[in-house]
């Protein structure tokens, strides 16, 4: 009871303060069903449900009638903390203090009612939402599975339709599929009910028959087994080739973006989320890497002009160099003062781009310009669609080197150093060279990112390089998993790629990032997609296997 | 003929004086065990010839190489590993990645070879992971290998960790209360466990040790420490009737212990 009051209590401080910051209003913009339901809506209802969840979860003795009149308290709570807001708003004017508090907030949480019978709707709601989310809580697994996931997909499709529409729109059969499922703004009735049952069906059909299908595949013969797997790989393949085409200029832009960081994510990965060293300075060495570049290959300078290819290796060499100039005086340092020490070179490394000391050779604000594009054999990588191969192919070739590092004595080296240094070192693993190793590696990988930067961008600026993008990757590492390769991925996806895609959440990214990360740490701390334990033992027989298969292969090739 | 020996080795801790001006001659094969109370020093000794501290005089010698001053990393090479009095495995590896970091050093792929995947590299890590694999069910563990070792329970955690130490193919183990917490039961098994890496493996072994049932019944010499400082040396009835000895734990009130057994 206790406790349900008091989560409904933090529920509705929650939704006021989304409110006040202007966030409801920004995102009802966006409908994510036509006129039915809008994006900001849909945020205070998913407080109210999640806040209902938890006074469920977190009722005593679990007895379902108790479930259900704590979820449906915290949800009146909840509406009942909004509709104050609005009484109190309708009294006085808010507008000194809050900006955002303006009529228009309230014709939203009173869906256009009117105070009066506006507040008995606020308060209907929440508690409906309380009870639906403890009906949620005490039905069955799969069936909370099922709608969990569903409803999922049903608010994704909604919030990212600016990417799916012109995905859909491109192509002359699925066009109908685009008529059928979006208006101009939000999906259609029928489309929400169509994709829910369908993806609730695809669920069923898969929690059914998933085990029977897994089984009859491990129990193929070998052959057949690694041709679904290879034309499986193949298709992802192709669907990585053809995306800029299929997506069109501005989405290819974002996969850009997003491709940037998962490059520098992958390289922080090995130091923050391999070998524990907290390092908040690491876009020191993308920095360095494109101003390298752009020192080397800008005829604007007149020192080198170099092609990008050319200029390539030093640009890897100088990262991995510095990676380790900038390692050597943190050796000892850990934890907190590691993470001070690397964000003030950071900054450093900005200052003395900025330094009027060094601008006849690095261009001081104005920067470096006339980059040329990289080029192979007549092709150029020109705009974001053609950019996005030259990334595309960096992260392949980053993420490859990740993972036969993981799986290597020097990975393991370093993860032992990030679980216990100084049994590590009792272990015979030499501290200095791991972590040196470790900083170089990440450099070279940021280094390589900065590079593409400079010729995505065709000039570099010293304002591109601030401590933001150091604290941009290190959440995305937090919250897609630390030390997990596709978690980088799933990271660098939802922290960049929709803040970019959603004009609605640029503004605020920031408390986004804030509300990402506590949320994470409370609820997944172990991240979106967290790293697999990876199993040895038991990989003997197949290790085998495929070992006399390639041997056989070889001979008879 | 001793394999480690140490010579007027004191290490202090602002005034404290934890280990003073202590002598010991371990032979080699022996099972060798250090006793006193709680705070005499007996694994800040440890930590002496570990590397993790360095002794401010004396000397410690081990085949005839000085380790003092000497890093950890450098000193495992030599040939002597350890388990922790308060298990310390790497929680978020598994059982078999643990002994794999136990074998760091005698592995010698280095970045380029690992990235190419070469054949010496593949060589390398199927041997690694064969030699973990034995190790495992070495320590009864066959099995758990893919297990985090935060989950393993209790007495598994021990064992694996003798296990990582073995790893690193020692020829004197350093065990710091290796039956702490342990059953009447567990404690047998570790005793003959003990006893069997000495037999078969012919691994010297240093041990710490307050269950006086496990030293008396193993080891071949003790010596007793008391305030950093070795009250008594000798066989293990030599030292049951040691009055000095009796005395130490008297005086700090655990009678039980040494009475217990006599
Ligand atoms: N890092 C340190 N800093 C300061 N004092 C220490 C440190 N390590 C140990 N000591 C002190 O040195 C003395 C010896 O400690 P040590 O841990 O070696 O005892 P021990 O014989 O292993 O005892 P126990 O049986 O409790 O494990 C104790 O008084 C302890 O407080
Ligand atoms: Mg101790």
């Amino acid at each position: 009871m206790k406790q349900a009051i008091k989560i409904g209590l933090i529920g509705g401080v929650v939704e006021i303060l989304l409110s006040l910051i202007g966030m409801v209003e920004a995102f009802s913009q966006r409908d994510i069903i036509a006129h039915v339901i809008s994006m900001g809506h849909t945020l205070l209802i998913i407080v109210a449900l999640f806040m209902g969840y938890l006074a469920a979860k977190r009722t005593p003795g679990k007895g379902s009638l108790w479930v259900l009149a704590n979820s449906f308290l915290s949800g009146l709570i909840v509406g009942g903390l909004v509709s104050l807001l609005v009484i109190v708003g309708s009294l006085i004017d808010l507008r000194k203090v809050f900006v955002n508090a303006m009529p228009v907030l309230y014709e939203l949480l009173t869906f256009k009612q009117g105070t009066q019978i506006g507040v008995f709707l606020l308060l209907g709601a929440g508690a409906l939402s309380g009870v639906l989310a403890g009906l949620f809580f005490l039905s069955p697994k799969l069936l909370r599975r099922v709608l969990l996931i569903s409803l999922g997909s049903v608010v994704g499709a909604g919030v990212l339709q600016d990417l799916l529409r012109p995905t859909f729109s491109l192509w002359g059969p699925l066009a109908i599929i685009n008529e059928w499922l979006f208006t101009a703004n939000g999906l259609t009735i029928q489309g929400a009910i169509g994709l829910f049952v369908l993806i609730a069906a695809l669920l069923l059909f898969w929690s059914r028959k998933g085990s029977v299908i897994q089984t009859g595949f491990r129990q193929l013969p070998p052959a057949p087994q690694r041709i679904l797997k290879m034309s499986g790989i193949l298709i992802l393949v192709f669907i990585l080739l053809i995306l800029p085409q299929v997506l069109g200029l501005f989405l290819s832009e974002v996969f850009t973006i997003v491709g940037l960081y998962v490059l520098l994510g992958l390289g922080l990965n090995i130091v923050v989320g391999y070998a524990g060293l907290l390092d908040l300075g690491y876009v020191a060495f993308f920095a360095i890497g494109s101003y390298t570049t752009a020192v080397l290959t800008s005829p604007e300078l007149g020192f080198f002009s170099l092609s990008f290819w050319e200029a390539l290796p030093f640009v890897i060499v100088m990262g991995v160099f510095s990676g380790v100039l900038l390692g050597t005086p943190v050796l000892k340092m850990r934890g907190d003062y590691l993470a001070i020490a690397t964000l003030g070179f950071g900054e450093i490394i900005r200052i003395l781009v900025l330094s009027d000391f060094l601008r006849p050779w690095l261009g001081g604000a104005q920067g470096i310009g006339k980059i040329p594009k990289a080029s192979i054999a007549g092709f150029e990588f020109a705009g974001p669609q053609q950019i996005y191969y030259l990334i595309l192919a960096g992260c392949l070739l980053v993420i490859f080197i990740s993972l036969r590092l993981r799986d290597s004595r020097l990975g393991r080296a370093w993860m032992a150093m990030r679980e216990d240094e100084d049994v590590a070192q009792a272990m015979g693993i030499n501290l200095v060279a791991t972590k040196l190793l470790a900083f170089a590696t990440g450099a070279g990988f940021s280094a390589l990112s900065g590079a593409i930067f400079a010729t995505k961008l065709s000039s570099v600026y010293p304002h591109s390089f601030n401590v933001m993008i150091s604290i941009n990757i290190v959440c995305v590492i937090i919250v897609g998993g630390m030390g997990s390769i596709p978690g980088v991925i799933v990271g660098a996806a939802a922290l960049v790629g929709l803040p970019e895609l959603l004009r609605e959440f640029a503004e605020y990214r920031l408390f986004v990032y804030g509300a990402a990360l506590v949320a994470m740490m409370l609820l997944r701390p172990e991240g979106l997609w967290p790293e697999a334990v990876h199993r040895r033992e038991f990989h003997e027989e197949e290790e085998k296997e495929a070992e006399s298969k390639s041997s056989l292969e070889l001979k008879s090739g | 003929m001793a394999l480690l020996f140490t010579k007027k080795v004191t290490k202090r801790f602002g005034g404290l004086v934890a280990v003073g001006d202590l002598d010991i001659d371990i032979r080699e094969k022996s099972i060798h065990s250090i006793i006193g109370p709680n705070g005499a020093g007996k694994t800040t000794f440890f930590n002496c010839i570990t590397g993790f501290y360095k002794p401010e005089e004396g000397e410690i010698l081990f085949n005839d190489h000085s380790l003092v001053g000497l890093l950890p990393d450098r000193i495992v090479r030599l040939g002597i590993s350890r388990t922790y009095q308060n298990i310390r495995l790497f929680p978020n590896l598994t059982a078999m990645e643990n002994i794999l970091v136990g074998l760091h050093g005698h592995l010698r792929a280095g970045f380029f070879g690992i990235v190419m995947s070469t054949p010496a590299t593949r060589k390398e890590e199927k041997e690694a992971a064969e030699e973990a694999r034995r190790l495992l069910k070495f320590v009864n563990l066959a099995g758990k290998g893919d297990f985090l070792a935060k989950n393993l329970p209790y007495g598994d955690q021990r064992r694996l960790e003798i296990a990582r130490a073995l790893a690193s193919r020692p020829k004197l183990l350093l065990l710091d209360e290796p039956t702490a917490g342990m059953n009447p039961r567990e404690t047998q098994d570790m005793m003959d466990f003990i006893q069997h890496l000495r037999d078969e493996l012919g691994i010297t072994i240093l041990l710490i040790e307050h269950q006086m049932r496990v030293v008396m019944g193993i080891s071949e010499t003790v010596t007793v420490l008391d305030y950093g400082e070795k009250i008594a040396e000798g066989t293990p009835t030599e030292i049951q009737g040691n009055p000095k000895v009796i005395e130490a734990y008297l005086g700090r009130g655990s009678t039980a212990e040494v009475s217990q057994v006599s």
